[in-house]
């Protein structure tokens, strides 16, 4: 017989707790989307989600209990935990992702456990954007660069757990006004500015959404501002695409040139608020940004917008724009079918403006040097810059801001400073984990939006991820259809299912080729979002540019 | 408004409707697509993938399901291109299903996952050797079966993550317990917060079971074939919402329920509409004719098992058991007159059968000393409704509130008692619509209001009031409609003058700023609709109460439009009916008085017999005068009681048995051997609703068709037959032709007795359409579901307005017993529970009685959950386990009255609301004592 209401009822000691770290309901109630916000001061003062403190959030909510929980549940940096399960003292993430693995996370995630003790959690995390410095492990939330085993220790020994984002060199608030910033934004928000030459400007530029999805950046703005407001903006600083890492570089040196591009957006489109959703991996960048944008509302050069940082948690398909919106509502991050797109019907349902970091970020620049200072450059009959992520085999991994169009050869030879030792070029990832994968004898084709289509690949984030001889082309396929896999949202069925299937076969020494035309086509042609329609790129590159490695008949 | 879309479909011209999506607009045209997430009615959310299409110009492939065609579109549903990605999905699910599956095409194991085979089956799709090798079935985790719910088996070895349960449970019903745990293949369907479903928060409507695609979820009683001898349409025998459901039926036994697209429910049942079936086949069932031993007293010991019924009654022949019951009550009107008898009817019966009885008593019997339990639920509300609107019936239906802009819910729990009414309220406010709930106790639909207003139990007319007053002194009422539509404005106005919300905030418990911000809301919304429940109308100042609401709909206009007006939500599924046909003292059928000449002289033409002009007796009444001094000229000696309980449901027990037990003859009809009818001296066993034919009408105003799907069991006989043979035996000559004991004969009959309401509604447009909506005047007039739209059916053709003054409840706490009681119904248990404690689930999902009080309460008098207390009254006391639910007000206790081996009825109070003759039961005074 139930003596109480049904289903889980809140323990007083568990409200208790919840209302500490999250204060009372204000008249109105606790907002709906700051969900993974409040979940996150649970965890990161538990180390875990005790059943007991989410029925007590839910409570506190007014919210149901299953969807306290499976927002929870959907995100890896959240740790469910049965009431009087013991939460992990620490916890060191080895990423696994295509670099790190190529340069030996496979052998940190080997000997980490034993050297490490049973009182850390050691566990194999996707990409955390670290990939110049591959292999990265992420001691609780402080990165190990080049890790070894031994470094990782000291890390652990050291108790060095956490990352205050200081770079040396970053540009701070005085700097970059020193240097003339937020003149712009000063003239745009006090209507000095022409909104129009403000749009011409960036349209004549050509800068396109450097996200991945390359959409013109002047034409977004021109169909959000025609929106009935409110409007909002979000920011993706999601940078999950395994191979990614340029819009941390970036923020950690300049966040202002991003902020005044934020600013200029803003104004322009006439947005409400501001969402800058910021990948939970960044530990660094979280601090150091909180403190720009601190140090801006203690120094406003101009008006401000209102705007919120907010925390990813872990799904790389949250990078995924509509995904993000659904993030930031404080949901899964489950992609949205379209149409309606989010032009139109997009953040809390309103009109919403989605930009990738550095899209933004070029904004000052482009508007201050014109637009031909930005559209005369790039090679090949390209137009533009283009910021390559690049790692793997080369001698100088790093971010290259290269003109649009440069070869894989002409970025390895002029800016990466060649291949590395001992290993001649076999085969590179033009884009990721999503972008496909090319064999050498491709290395000429100049790397753009639009120019890889033809190949079965394409550009995405520019991350670019270089294989040497030693390497083979179905381990970096097999490695980043097992990343889809462990991060497909499992919405719909050729995505869910496809990718899960598809890694098993792929791990077969001789390829089921048949069967894996027959997922990579339902995936492609099927799936709600682009991860699963990307995720069958690395399957269609093995079998048509690496046929040998499969033991299938080639293309 | 929008123009219709022409695109190309499969080469051929099409044109959608303004929202039509592909999907339903090629299933219009005859091409049928693949589809398993999508369900008709629910938000298509296109997940799996199964229904995509092929868009010329676009990149990938559409879903169709949630895809808009607009102009020009090109669209493929049948490309090899489609058709590829269409059997691709199917069959990779079907890779992952296991051999066994839980819901076959009817028998045939070998497709054993139903939609997802019947589509595999129709696209021809088999699974590769290559995908099967992979399948998830070999490496199934224990956990995902889950049979910890009485009702529901949980099966995820066969689920296809298409979130159906999920929009069923969130989007539908809105109970919100069904959420998606984890991410890409490790994505599974979860209960809460991962909870064995039993345990959960889950209320079991059932709703997911319904909406599953393969069986996942599966109701118990029906695992694997599916194969069923028949299928019945009916209407669900519980509450006044009406559901309509399909009986399955198998080896004559009921196996399953299903919801049917009927106007009040569209497909949503709750768990006793679905799971409370099997009452009918309970081993107590009456089976055959008793009468009472020579020499058995007629004791209060009404707890006793039904299977001892030996110790009290002989079995006997119909013959014998019509002759003694009939010529029981004969003899007694003989020797003491017409006002000797009475006789009480059932809520719970088909229309036909209230006609029946009532005409029985009133023509048999001769006086309309006839009743139902009507009286111990609306008849309060009937009679504020009647005075002040003309109609006692609802303005509007219970899905206006998808129009409706503000809802105001006041003294009911409608997720526990009209739990699919609730679905639409609850859907009305993800819509956007705000929600007030005004109840002393706090359930579940307040999570959904906008305001929750807690206020004082018996401070209704104080806080109404209230509201009243903000409304005139903020000059917030409607003055057109005031002066077109309503009378006696000024006398109201002139006595809520006292009524300031800031002098009643401390009477009522609400702050004066809530009081007059919800006023202040209801008087401006666009369109605002009022529903209540027995919180409002058990008090000796329930027509008052309504008499309030009344004055807010009337003052400020919100009545006679779509989205607005008054909504009192019946309880019984035919207490609707069953007052319409006459089942109350004061009237003939369709509320015609019977002090009215004119009426009282048709009646006697129309039934060819003298009839009483004086109005008979109420329920609670009838229990006095049968207890009433020998020399009463009035004292009741005799009663035929059909299908109802009145040693469970009336007020102060003790009394009201004592009366049942003083009779000199008491005749009792039902399927169960019931508290009451252990009083009686025949004992008719009669038939179960899923085992007759009739029609019964909802708090919507719907008369619905139901029928047949049993045979009743043993000797038991129709109800209908029943009341037909004891008229013959008291001399009456009624010939009802026909099968189903003339059931068709009979409601013709009651339709020329009505025709003033559903003169357009012939038995066979029933048969036809199974639900029509009256007043309906004509075969082609659609029914009328909105009414006072021009006028009221009074005399001025005006809204009266009547002053409501503070009345305190009868007995109020004090020292000696200080705790308020407030009796109700719960989720499971049908009002005296001898049908809902007879079926399986409901009773393993609420087995006992319980006492609920807040946790603050139980802290204040050392007590904790399970703690076994003695409830006292002045009148009686039981004895219960304690339940904690904070919604409960201090100082105040909740006891649902279902429960025979606690009787809440017993503590009751039979005090009676001047006007409607309602008994308070929703307060009295009782004291909690730790029982040893």
């Amino acid at each position: 017989m139930r003596l109480h209401l049904r289903g889980r009822q809140p323990e007083d000691a568990a409200l208790a707790e919840v209302r500490a770290l999250i204060g009372e309901a204000p008249p109105q109630g606790h907002r709906r989307d700051l969900l993974i916000e409040h979940l996150h001061r649970l965890q990161d003062t538990y180390q875990g989600l005790h059943r007991r403190h989410l029925v007590a959030l839910a409570h506190e909510m007014n919210l149901p209990r299953a969807e306290v929980f499976e927002v929870a549940s959907f995100y890896h940096h959240f740790d469910l935990l049965d009431d009087g399960q013991q939460a992990a003292a620490l916890t060191v993430r080895v990423c696994d992702s295509l670099s790190c693995a190529m340069a030996g996370a496979g052998n940190l995630l080997a000997r980490l456990p034993q050297l490490l003790g049973p009182n850390v959690r050691v566990v194999p995390a996707p990409c955390v954007g670290r990939c110049a410095q591959a292999p990265v492990a992420v001691v609780h939330q402080h990165p190990v660069n080049f890790a070894t085993p031994q470094k990782v220790q000291q890390a652990v020994e050291q108790k060095r757990f956490h990352d205050d984002g200081k770079i040396e060199g970053a540009i701070s608030l005085a700097d970059y006004r020193a240097q003339g910033g937020y003149e712009l934004a000063a003239a745009v928000t006090n209507g000095e500015a022409s909104v129009d030459q403000i749009l011409d400007t960036l349209e004549a530029s050509g800068l396109r959404g450097l996200g991945g999805a390359g959409f013109p950046m002047g034409r977004k703005w021109r169909i959000v501002r025609s929106q009935p407001g409110p409007r909002y903006l979000a920011v993706n600083l999601d940078e999950g695409e395994p191979g990614t890492f340029k819009d941390r570089v970036y923020l950690e040196r300049d966040p202002h040139r991003f902020l005044e591009g934020v600013l200029i957006a803003a104004q322009v489109v006439g947005t409400e608020k501001v969402f800058i959703y910021l990948r939970d991996e960044y530990h660094g960048c979280r601090q150091s940004l909180a403190q720009a944008l601190a140090d801006l509302e203690n120094n406003p050069p101009c008006p401000l917008p209102q705007w919120e940082l907010r925390r990813g948690a872990g799904a790389y398909i949250c990078g995924e724009e509509s995904a993000l919106l659904e993030s930031l509502e404080g949901r899964r991050g489950e992609p949205r079918k379209r149409p309606p797109y989010i032009a139109e019907v997009g953040l809390f349902g309103r009109p919403t403006l989605a930009h990738n970091f550095e899209t933004l970020y070029w904004v000052r620049d482009i508007l201050q040097k014109g637009a031909e200072w930005f559209s005369q450059q790039g090679r090949h009959g390209r137009k533009g810059l283009r910021s390559f992520s690049v790692s793997g085999r080369v001698r100088e991994p790093g971010v290259k801001l290269a003109p649009a169009g440069i070869t894989l050869r002409e970025l390895i030879d002029e800016h990466c400073g060649g291949m590395a030792e001992g290993h001649t070029l076999y085969a590179y990832l033009p884009g990721g984990a999503s972008g496909g994968i090319l064999p050498a004898r491709l290395a000429d084709v100049p790397l753009d939006f639009d120019t890889l289509q033809a190949h079965g690949c394409f550009i995405g984030s520019a991350a670019v991820v270089v294989l040497g001889q030693h390497d083979r082309a179905r381990d970096a396929a097999l490695n980043v259809m097992r990343f889809f896999a462990d991060e497909s949202c499992g919405q719909c069925t050729p995505c869910r299912v496809g990718t899960e299937k598809a890694a098993k076969l792929m791990a077969t020494p001789q390829w089921d080729a048949s069967t894996l035309n027959d997922l990579a086509q339902v995936m492609g042609d099927a799936s709600i979002c682009g991860l699963g329609q990307a995720a069958p790129n690395p399957i269609r590159c093995v079998l048509t540019y690496f046929p040998h490695e499969v033991q299938v008949g080639g293309a | 408004m929008s123009q219709p879309v022409h695109f190309q479909l499969n080469g051929q011209a099409a044109e959608a409707q303004p929202g039509e999506t592909l999907w339903s607009t090629a299933k219009r045209l005859g091409i049928e697509i693949p589809h398993l997430c999508h369900r008709e009615g629910y938000r298509p959310d296109g997940n799996c993938r199964a229904c995509v299409v092929e868009v010329q110009g676009e990149r990938t492939l559409a879903p169709s399901c949630c895809r808009l065609p607009t102009e020009g579109m090109v669209v493929q549903t049948d490309s090899p291109r489609a058709q590829q990605s269409q059997k691709m999905v199917l069959e990779m699910l079907l890779a992952d299903m296991p051999a066994q599956g839980h819901r076959w095409i009817e028998d045939d194991a070998h497709q054993p996952h139903g939609e997802l085979s019947e589509w595999a089956t129709r696209l021809e799709v088999k699974v590769r050797p290559a995908l099967q090798a992979l399948s998830r079935a070999a490496s199934a985790p224990a956990d995902w079966q889950d049979l910890s719910h009485p009702a529901m088996a949980v099966n995820l070895d066969a689920c296809i993550q298409c979130d159906r349960c999920v929009r069923a449970c969130s989007e539908e019903q809105v109970n919100q317990v069904i959420g998606v745990q984890g991410r890409g293949a490790h994505t599974r369907i979860v209960f809460d917060m991962a909870d064995p479903m039993g345990q959960s928060s889950c209320v079991a409507c059932g709703e997911c079971v319904q909406a599953c695609p393969t069986g996942a979820l599966n109701p118990k009683t029906l695992m694997g074939s599916q194969k069923v001898d028949r299928k019945v349409d009916s209407v669900c025998p519980f509450c006044g919402v009406g559901c309509q459901i399909t009986y399955h039926v198998r080896d004559e036994r009921i196996v399953k329920v299903e919801g049917r697209e009927g106007p009040a429910n569209q497909s949503r049942l709750c768990v006793k509409g679905r799971f409370g079936f099997d009452y009918a086949h309970h081993p107590q069932r009456l089976t055959q004719p008793l009468i009472r031993k020579p020499g058995v007293s007629k004791d209060l010991d009404v707890t006793r098992s039904p299977d001892q019924w030996a110790e009290v009654f002989r079995p006997a022949t119909w013959e014998e058991a019509l002759a003694v019951a009939a010529g029981g009550l004969k003899n007694l009107k003989d020797r003491h007159g017409s006002k000797s008898l009475a006789g009480f009817g059932s809520a719970k019966g088909s229309n036909e059968e209230a006609y029946l009885f009532q005409k029985l008593v009133r023509t048999g019997f001769g006086s309309n000393n006839v009743d139902h339990c009507t009286r111990l639920c609306h008849a309060s509300s009937v009679a504020a409704l009647l005075e002040g609107v003309g109609s006692g019936a609802v303005s509007n239906p219970v899905r206006d509130v998808s129009q409706a802009e503000m809802i105001v819910v006041i003294g009911s729990n409608p997720t526990a008692n009209h739990p699919v009414a609730a679905t639409w309220m609850k859907n009305a406010v993800q819509r956007g619509a705000r929600l007030v709930h005004m109840d002393p106790r706090r359930t579940d639909i307040s999570t959904h209001a906008w305001r929750s207003l807690q206020f004082k139990p018996d401070t209704d007319v104080a806080l109404l009031n209230a509201m009243l007053f903000t409304i005139f002194e903020e000059g917030l009422a409607n003055p057109s409609f005031v002066q077109e539509r309503t009378q006696d404005f000024e006398a109201l106005r002139d006595h809520v003058q006292d009524f300031a919300p800031e002098k009643m905030a401390a009477l009522c418990g609400i702050p004066a700023e809530t009081i007059r911000e919800v006023a202040r809301a209801y008087a401006t919304s666009p369109a605002a609709m009022i529903l209540w429940g027995m919180g409002v109308s058990q008090h000796v100042h329930g027509t008052d109460n309504v008499r309030c609401l009344i004055a807010l709909a009337s003052v400020t206009g919100q009545i006679g439009r779509p989205g607005t007006g008054l909504h009192p939500l019946r309880g019984q599924n035919n207490v609707q009916g069953a007052s319409d046909a006459g089942l109350i003292p004061m009237m003939f059928p369709n509320y015609q008085r019977v002090s009215d000449p004119a009426a009282h002289r048709w009646f006697e033409q129309f039934w060819g017999q003298p009839l009483d002009a004086e109005p008979g007796y109420t329920v609670v009444e009838i229990m006095d005068k049968a207890l009433a001094d020998d020399q009463d000229p009035h004292k009741v000696r005799g009663m035929y009681i059909m299908g109802e309980n009145p040693a469970m449901s009336d007020p102060d027990l003790n009394h009201a048995r004592a009366a049942l037990a003083a009779l000199d003859h008491l005749v009792v009809q039902d399927i169960f051997m019931t508290e009451t009818a252990w009083m009686a001296d025949v004992v008719l066993p009669a038939s179960a609703w899923p085992e007759k034919t009739g029609t019964v009408s909802n708090t919507d105003r719907m008369v619905q068709l139901g029928h047949q799907a049993l045979q009743p069991p043993g000797e038991a006989q129709l109800d209908l037959w029943i009341i037909q043979q004891m008229a013959q035996r008291i001399g009456l000559p009624w010939h009802y032709p026909g099968e189903q004991a003339g059931v068709a004969a009979v409601y013709e009959e009651m339709r020329q007795a009505m025709a003033g309401a559903i003169a357009g509604i012939s038995w066979s447009r029933l048969l036809a359409h199974s639900s029509v909506t009256y007043p309906c005047m004509s075969e082609d007039d659609p029914g009328q579901p909105i009414v006072f739209q021009q006028g009221f059916p009074t005399a001025t053709g005006r809204a009266r307005l009547v002053p409501a003054g503070l009345v305190s409840a009868n007995e109020v706490p004090d020292a000696d017993y200080p705790w308020v009681l407030i009796t109700g119904r719960q989720l499971e248990h049908w009002h005296t529970g001898s049908m809902t404690r007879r079926t399986r689930v409901l009773d393993a999902l609420e087995p006992q009685a319980t006492v609920s009080m807040s946790g603050h309460s139980m802290a204040q008098h050392g007590l904790v959950p399970g703690d076994w207390v003695q409830v006292r009254s002045r009148r009686g006391e039981v004895r219960l386990q304690v339940r904690r639910d904070d919604g409960t007000p201090d100082h105040t206790v909740f006891i649902p009255f279902a429960y025979r081996e606690a009787a809440a009825n017993l503590l009751t109070n039979a005090a009676l609301d001047p006007v409607g003759k309602i008994p308070e039961l929703k307060y009295c005074a009782v004291q909690v004592l730790l029982a040893a």
